[in-house]
């Protein structure tokens, strides 16, 4: 009876009444029945370990703790014995069904190797997966997000950004005008924004703008007349170009990492001065030449600069108090440049084998 | 433009390689994007100069930029040669009549020129500058454009009719036949070079065909002038003419330098192709304009800059590049630009010459400080949930480009769509009325391209007129084939399930273009949120699919104006639910609505959900007019564990209540 000797192990062999060799051996012998009755049970070989061979609980220790230490002189030897014996029967025994175990669930081993079953998630779009990282970048560097309409007015995209009508700067924006309305356009760039955060907010600001621009370029591999921008600027107290270029330097390192060259010179736009450019060093061939990057090791990134003085009148700053900065470039450029991705045409035809790429 | 190297070390020593010149000059903002070497061995910059410098756009204004680099000195023009006694004066005149368009007009006259090919070394530097040599009267003003940038003209005198040369505004509908052999019908708005009789040239674009250069020409009347940018840029876009000297003209020349132009010019036919130089300038310049004194601050300076540039160097800078800096004290000082810098009106403009040759490469890195706190659109979250959540049901995101054909847009949304004035072409000529050309263009493209199963989605906005102006209503676009309705419901569903509006479907989509029996409408609080479905069977073939697909639209604005959901907790049951299937025998007019709101009119107590097990099954054993629907009663209580006769008496509860509807146990019709 399991129940019975599970009891009897607990109790001195004097309270058991035994006093000689036979006893002694029937009672290991019910003990031995007991453990082979659990070995052919079918529990698995960690329960039997513990309920057996267990340091606090196990039926063997406690039958050497309370059977062997109090047995009187004549009976300790045969005592000892049998429960050695015991105690190695059950630890072959047990240690045998536990390799049996192992042996049984290594067959049935998997093909570690084969490809494993996914479940579909959809893609994100590069351009998009670019957008949401660079706006996270300056979230943490403290600039809000602003947008605009994309319908613009020539005011905010030309006249305010201080490309006065009829001049030659806005050759370099080929725009797209509305039918009828005259006075509407689509913006050609982020750059709008900044006059619309300006208008509504006294310095200090600091913003990030990303959404779509358009202009008329013909549509190939590296042109099309609709893509992306991201634009940054911030205004406030005696912001230098050291502020600036600083500013870039960190946003090109957190995008692109943290090795990337950079190169800052000067340049012109209309709605900044001093207007300058960011030039990386080229991701294809690292700054040894290549087609790419004309054999210069240089590929522009963005157009940058102070803020002209002259925006700060459309928008009521004093522009001998408050200076201020902006760039912006492409953000699908971004996308391509980081993701070596050829053509600029495969961001818009929502290809599967392109966009699954960007899981 | 191309910049001869040879050519331009002939006005400054340059003590670096071509290779470092160039990279010197990019960083000081004059782009070089290359060097090369020309056919004929010359080396080349290839020189990308800004709008605003057309004082650069030449050898001599980059050699000047080269000096400012090198600290070096920059050699002068000073043309010399030998003046005959007989005045120009005596031979021809210049008349000004419309100085608002023409504040200056210089002429010189070299009688007894000989036309003949110009001189090896000249040849060499034009073809070298990508030119052609034409002959050695014409090459020289070519020559000269490329070398100091200043525009210049000459006429064949003795086609001038009384050797005289009147600037004007043209009279409507005169007409010329310019060097290009086009004729020119003219407006008021168009400034004209005439003579005595007629119009021999359009100020700053292009000369008339009747007074060029020629083989036979002796008598040479050469012009430097100054025009109006803007007045040239209207005219050369006007007649699609983009010049040489338009394109500098409406740049911005140097009022100072038509004088020495005209000499430089003199001297150099008279080197290339003899004759004599009539003594005396024939300059109109009624009203000479003077130019303002900028004051250039310390504070300024230094603000802008973020570093102090030393005052020596500021000094040393200004003074290479050709401004006069007088000190007014306390590190400030006042300057007039120089003739040549027309871009330099203002203190800032100044700052910039400073900071360019100080170098941006030498600028210390730094971030502005800020306090407080930054914000994001209010519907920048929901739109990340929108896209997240999507991505996460095996949709792919796309980005369609919003301009699209304009029947094809039409087909989806009956707005008139907003067009665009001067599109590039017909496949985008007007601004997406409806989310969903883009999203079904992106699943035909896969289809064609061998994939079995395309879902896409895009989250942009549409277009369109809103009384005299525009509006861009976000939406959310949905397509995928192949596919089903309850699938596509159940993301909907989903989607929808992650903002605080509650949503009703109906069949009145109330649209043509999707199948009549398999679309629904979202509505929300009396709106149309949505709508979804299969693609009407024509349309999608008119599309081009040739198997059935299925899309989705949302309008987001009563989305966002609901706001995200904000999940609230309920206690977790502490007694199982036990289930009930019945499979009813349903008439075709009653809807799973209908049913599910019979049953819960009905007060039935423990009845906590109702599932539909698998579709509605219409046929054989079904009578006509009905169909058979599976549904799962699942009951549970929050206070027992319930019997199985309180079960089976809620069930038979659910059946009587169901008998008004028509609807019978499947049993029960047998």
């Amino acid at each position: 009876m399991s129940e019975a000797i599970s009891e009897k192990v607990k109790r001195s062999l004097q309270d058991l009444g035994i006093g000689d060799e036979a006893a002694v051996t029937a009672l290991l012998g019910e003990l031995r029945a007991t453990l082979d009755r659990d070995l052919a049970s079918g529990q698995d070989a960690e329960t039997l370990r513990i309920h057996w061979l267990g340091r606090k609980q196990g039926l063997i220790g406690a039958a050497n703790d309370n059977w062997l230490k109090t047995a009187p002189g004549p009976l300790k030897r045969v005592t000892g014995k049998l429960i050695n014996e015991l105690r190695k029967h059950a630890e072959e025994s047990i240690d045998a069904l536990k390799n049996a175990a192992t042996q049984e669930l290594a067959g049935e081993r998997v093909d570690v190797t084969l490809p494993g079953i996914r479940r579909e998630i959809g893609a994100h779009h590069p351009v998009q997966w670019v957008m949401q990282e660079i706006e996270e970048i300056f979230r943490s560097m403290g600039y809000s997000v602003e947008t605009g309409p994309e319908i613009e007015t020539d005011y905010y995209n030309f006249e305010a950004l201080n490309f006065p009508p009829d001049h030659p700067a806005r050759d370099t924006q080929d725009t797209l005008f509305l039918a009828g309305s005259g006075n509407y356009l689509l913006r050609t760039h982020t750059s709008p924004v900044q006059i619309r955060t300006m208008e509504k907010q006294k310095p200090p600001v600091r913003a990030v703008v990303l959404g779509k621009v358009y202009r008329r370029d013909a549509p190939d591999a590296s042109h099309s007349f609709m893509f992306h921008q991201m634009e940054c600027f911030a205004v406030d107290t005696n912001v230098s170009l050291c502020d600036l270029k600083g500013t870039l330097n960190e946003f090109t390192r957190r995008f692109f990492g943290p090795h990337v060259k950079t190169r800052f010179r000067p340049s012109f736009f209309p709605f900044t001065e001093p207007s300058a450019e960011l030039d990386i060093g080229c991701l294809i061939c690292g700054g040894s030449g290549c087609p790419v990057c004309k054999r210069t090791g240089w590929v522009e990134l963005l157009g940058s600069g102070m803020i002209d003085p002259a925006l700060y009148g459309f928008v009521g700053y004093d522009p001998e108090k408050v200076s201020g900065f902006a760039f912006g470039c492409g953000a699908d450029r971004l996308a391509l440049m980081k993701y070596g991705i050829n053509d600029i045409q495969l961001l818009w035809q929502g290809d599967k084998r392109f966009l699954r790429q960007f899981r | 433009m191309k910049i001869v190297t040879s050519w331009l070390r002939e006005f400054v020593e340059i003590p670096a390689s071509d290779h470092e010149l160039a990279e010197k000059l990019t960083l000081a903002g004059l782009a070089i994007d290359g060097v090369e070497t020309a056919a004929n061995g010359e080396s080349v910059l290839e020189a990308d100069i800004g709008t605003n410098r057309p004082d650069a756009m030449n050898h001599y204004g980059l050699a000047r930029e080269a000096a400012t680099i090198f600290d070096r000195d920059l050699k002068p023009i000073r043309p010399t040669f030998q003046e005959s006694s007989k005045a120009a004066s005596d031979v021809a005149s210049v008349e000004i009549l419309d100085a608002d368009l023409c504040p200056r007009y210089t002429a010189r006259v070299i009688m007894g020129v000989k036309v003949g090919p110009s001189p090896e070394w000249m040849v060499r530097r034009l073809e070298a500058a990508g030119q052609r040599s034409i002959n050695n009267v014409a090459d020289v003003t070519n020559y000269l454009m490329l070398e100091n940038g200043h525009p210049l003209h000459s006429f064949d005198l003795d086609q001038v009719a009384g050797r005289k040369i009147i600037v004007r505004r043209a009279r409507a509908g005169e007409t010329m036949e310019t060097l290009d052999g086009i004729e020119r019908k003219f407006t008021p708005d168009h400034l004209l070079i005439c003579d005595g009789e007629k119009p021999v040239g359009i100020g700053g674009v292009m000369g008339g065909q009747n007074s060029g250069i020629s083989d036979r020409t002796v008598n040479v009347l050469l012009e430097a002038a100054w025009f109006e940018p803007k007045s040239i840029r209207k005219t050369a876009r006007h007649f699609g003419m983009h010049t040489d000297a338009s394109h500098r003209f409406e740049r911005g020349m140097d009022l100072n330098f038509t004088g020495t132009a005209t000499d430089r010019a003199a001297e150099l036919i008279q080197k290339v192709a003899g004759g004599e130089i009539l003594k005396g300038r024939l300059d109109a310049y009624p009203n000479p304009q003077p130019r303002a004194v900028i004051e250039l601050r310390r504070k300024e300076l230094d603000r802008i800059i973020g570093v102090q540039v030393p005052a020596a160097e500021v000094l040393r800078i200004l003074r290479r590049l050709g401004f006069m800096p007088d000190e007014l004290g306390y590190g400030n000082w006042k300057m007039i630009p120089p003739s040549w810098r027309l871009d330099v009106t203002r203190e800032i403009d100044i700052v910039e010459e400073v900071a360019r040759h100080y170098g941006f490469e030498r600028l210390p890195d730094s971030l502005c400080s800020w306090a407080g706190g930054v914000h994001r659109p209010p519907h920048a979250a929901m739109e990340r949930v929108l896209r997240d959540t999507a991505r996460a049901l095996g949709y792919d995101e796309t980005i369609a480009i919003s301009l699209v054909p304009e029947a094809k847009t039409r087909r989806f949304s009956s707005e008139e769509p907003a067009a665009i004035g001067n599109p590039l072409s017909a496949e985008s000529a007007v601004l997406r009325t409806s989310p969903l050309p883009g999203v079904l263009d992106a699943v035909l493209w896969n289809l064609n391209h061998g994939e079995a199963e395309s879902r896409v989605f895009e989250v942009g906005k549409i277009y369109r007129h809103a009384g005299n102006a525009y509006e861009e209503p976000p939406t959310l676009g949905i397509a995928l084939a192949p596919g089903d309705f309850l699938h596509l419901k159940g993301d909907i569903e989903t989607v929808l399930d992650q903002f605080e509006c509650a949503v009703s479907f109906d069949s009145a989509v109330g649209v043509d273009y999707f199948h009549p029996g398999r679309s629904a409408r979202m509505i929300s609080g009396g709106e149309t949120l949505g709508r979804f479905g299969e693609l009407h069977p024509r349309v999608a073939s008119e599309y081009g699919f040739r198997q059935p697909v299925w899309a989705a639209e949302f309008f987001l604005d009563p989305l966002y104006r609901a706001g995200l959901r904000v999940p609230k907790h309920r206690d977790l049951p502490r007694f199982p639910a036990v289930d009930r299937d019945l499979s009813l025998i349903v008439p075709d007019s009653v809807t799973f609505q209908s049913l599910h709101r019979q049953v819960h009119g009905a007060g039935i107590v423990n009845l906590r959900e109702i599932i539909a097990v698998g579709d509605p099954f219409r046929g054989e054993q079904v009578p006509q007019g009905h169909y058979s629907l599976l549904l799962r009663f699942r009951f549970q209580s929050s206070e027992r564990t319930l019997s199985d006769k309180e079960v089976n008496d809620e069930a038979v509860a659910i059946v009587m209540a169901l008998r008004p509807l028509g609807v019978t146990l499947r049993l029960e019709s047998r």
